[in-house]
């Protein structure tokens, strides 16, 4: 709804972060991790730029957060022994 | 306290006795020394400020602009260049209504590399949403920085601006200047208070994305910023002149005007070296007196209206050509005196493009050529309307 010059702030300010916009959707390949493969090095989660590796605190495991990643794949190339490959999205 | 300094260090005084919290620059000629005695004060302790040295001048300005949005003062300073790389931020600065205060040195832009006096740097960055201020002097650069914060900083206008002083003619001359006591400027100046600032106790996101129902209102708002800017100028101005004793007029000055039938005009050291040069024709009995653009954005409308009402002829002066169509402020001009109902006659003349020296002799000719042009004027219409002042062509000078 547009708002009357008068009524608004003098720039865009918003309380909410930017979480609420799910960045995943712009994903054209995905990174999938192979578990076995890891050794746990915490490359991938060291670069993502988008902080959507999560390292899984139980399991002991890295996991791609899928509602953020958007399948750039450095975190592929940064892998020192090949456990993540890109897959394409269908 | 009067000293003899140089324009670059004019400024770095006038920055002083504003006390900004956070400085952040790049060096770049003719600038560097500006930062450089700020950052003096800042050593010897007579400024309380944190200095942030950025690896350019991008960053210079991302940096100001990060400072203001926590509520605090902020300066740097840039010349050509420098200014150039900062163009993204600039544009930034202004519609996220950050008041930096910002001096430029200015300087031709490269290639061929210069680094002398040249109004394409600034002229450039004009529809940025940064208020422009063009300086004669360098006490009037000291005291059109304090002047500055006072309007920028004002809620009604809460827009960035740009001072500037020519290259070297400025920058690195020097000449007496008054350096106003700190409690005198105190009470000129009030501490900055932004309505909105980044609190960690409830955090807030700055300019965000807006569609494109709300995007249009966001961008009047800027455009009634600037207009506000110019009543507020003229009130400054006032008030500075009772306060301090330097009267700075408004958004034009005109010197020797009265009865004047030719006007010259222009913007920064030209305006000084014209001075002398009206006063010359005075006494020799011409009509002719000098307007003298202190802000160019925002730009002096109604002004330029009332002179155009009184007066036959203008002679605009530039260190710029706007590639394309004429000088920049010539075509303000004309833009600006087209609705007016009247119709002096306008000539542009481009003149000391990349520091090319301007003498007393070449403001003289000027007035000489305008005479002539005006006088032949078949219905006011000129003959050539732009004249590249000095240019040498075919056969040389």
């Amino acid at each position: 709804m547009t708002q009357s010059y008068d009524e608004i702030t003098l720039t865009p300010i918003t309380n909410r972060d930017s979480t609420v916009n799910k960045t995943g959707g712009w994903r054209t390949l995905r990174p999938v991790i192979d578990v076995e493969k890891c050794i746990k090095c915490w490359n991938c989660w060291k670069f993502c730029p988008d902080m959507s590796i999560i390292i899984n605190r139980g399991k002991e495991l890295p996991e791609v957060d899928y509602d953020y990643c958007k399948g750039c794949g450095i975190c592929v190339h940064e892998c020192p022994v090949d456990a993540i490959v890109m897959e394409k999205e269908v | 306290m009067k000293k003899v300094i140089t324009g670059n260090k004019a400024t770095a005084y006038g920055v002083k006795v504003c006390r900004p919290k956070v400085i952040a620059a790049y060096p770049i000629t003719p600038q560097t020394t500006i930062v450089e005695y700020i950052a003096d004060f800042i050593a010897d302790g007579s400024l309380e400020s944190k200095f942030v040295k950025v690896e350019s001048e991008h960053s210079a300005m991302a940096a100001c602009i990060a400072a203001q949005n926590t509520g605090v003062r902020t300066f740097t300073a840039t010349s050509a260049h420098g200014l150039a790389l900062m163009h993204e931020m600039l544009h930034w600065a202004a519609a996220a209504r950050t008041p930096v205060v910002m001096v430029n040195a200015n300087r031709a832009m490269g290639p061929p590399w210069s680094i002398w006096a040249d109004h394409l740097d600034s002229i450039s960055q004009r529809d940025t949403g940064w208020i422009q201020t063009y300086c004669e002097n360098s006490q009037e650069i000291l005291d059109t920085i304090i002047m500055s914060y006072k309007i920028a900083e004002n809620r009604k206008v809460m827009l960035p601006a740009l001072l500037n002083e020519d290259a070297f003619y400025l920058t690195h001359t020097a000449e007496a200047v008054d350096i106003p006591d700190q409690e005198l400027v105190d009470e000129f100046l009030p501490d900055f208070e932004p309505r909105y600032k980044i609190d960690t106790e409830e955090p807030f996101g700055f300019g965000s994305l807006v569609m494109p129902d709300n995007y249009y209102e966001f961008r009047y708002n800027i455009a009634r910023a600037m207009e506000a800017s110019k009543e507020l100028t003229r009130e400054a101005v006032q008030e500075f002149a009772e306060l301090f004793g330097r009267d700075y007029h408004g958004l034009i000055e005109e010197y020797r005007t009265d009865d004047a039938e030719f006007i010259l005009m222009g913007m920064g050291t030209l305006v000084s070296t014209a001075r002398d040069a009206i006063d010359e024709l005075r006494d020799e009995g011409h009509k002719v007196g000098l307007v003298k653009v202190r802000s160019f954005r925002p730009f002096p409308l109604e002004e330029m209206r009332d002179l155009a009402s009184r007066i036959k002829s203008i002679a605009i002066m530039e260190r710029v050509y706007a590639f394309g169509n004429r000088g920049p402020l010539f075509n303000e001009v004309c833009g600006a005196v087209y609705n007016s109902g009247h119709r002096p006659f306008l000539k542009n003349y481009i003149i000391g493009i990349g520091g090319r020296d301007v003498r007393v002799q070449d403001v003289k000719n000027v007035y000489l050529d305008l005479l002539k042009e005006t006088e032949g004027a078949d219905d006011g219409i000129p003959e050539e309307e732009l004249n590249w002042y000095g240019l040498v062509g075919p056969g040389g000078d």
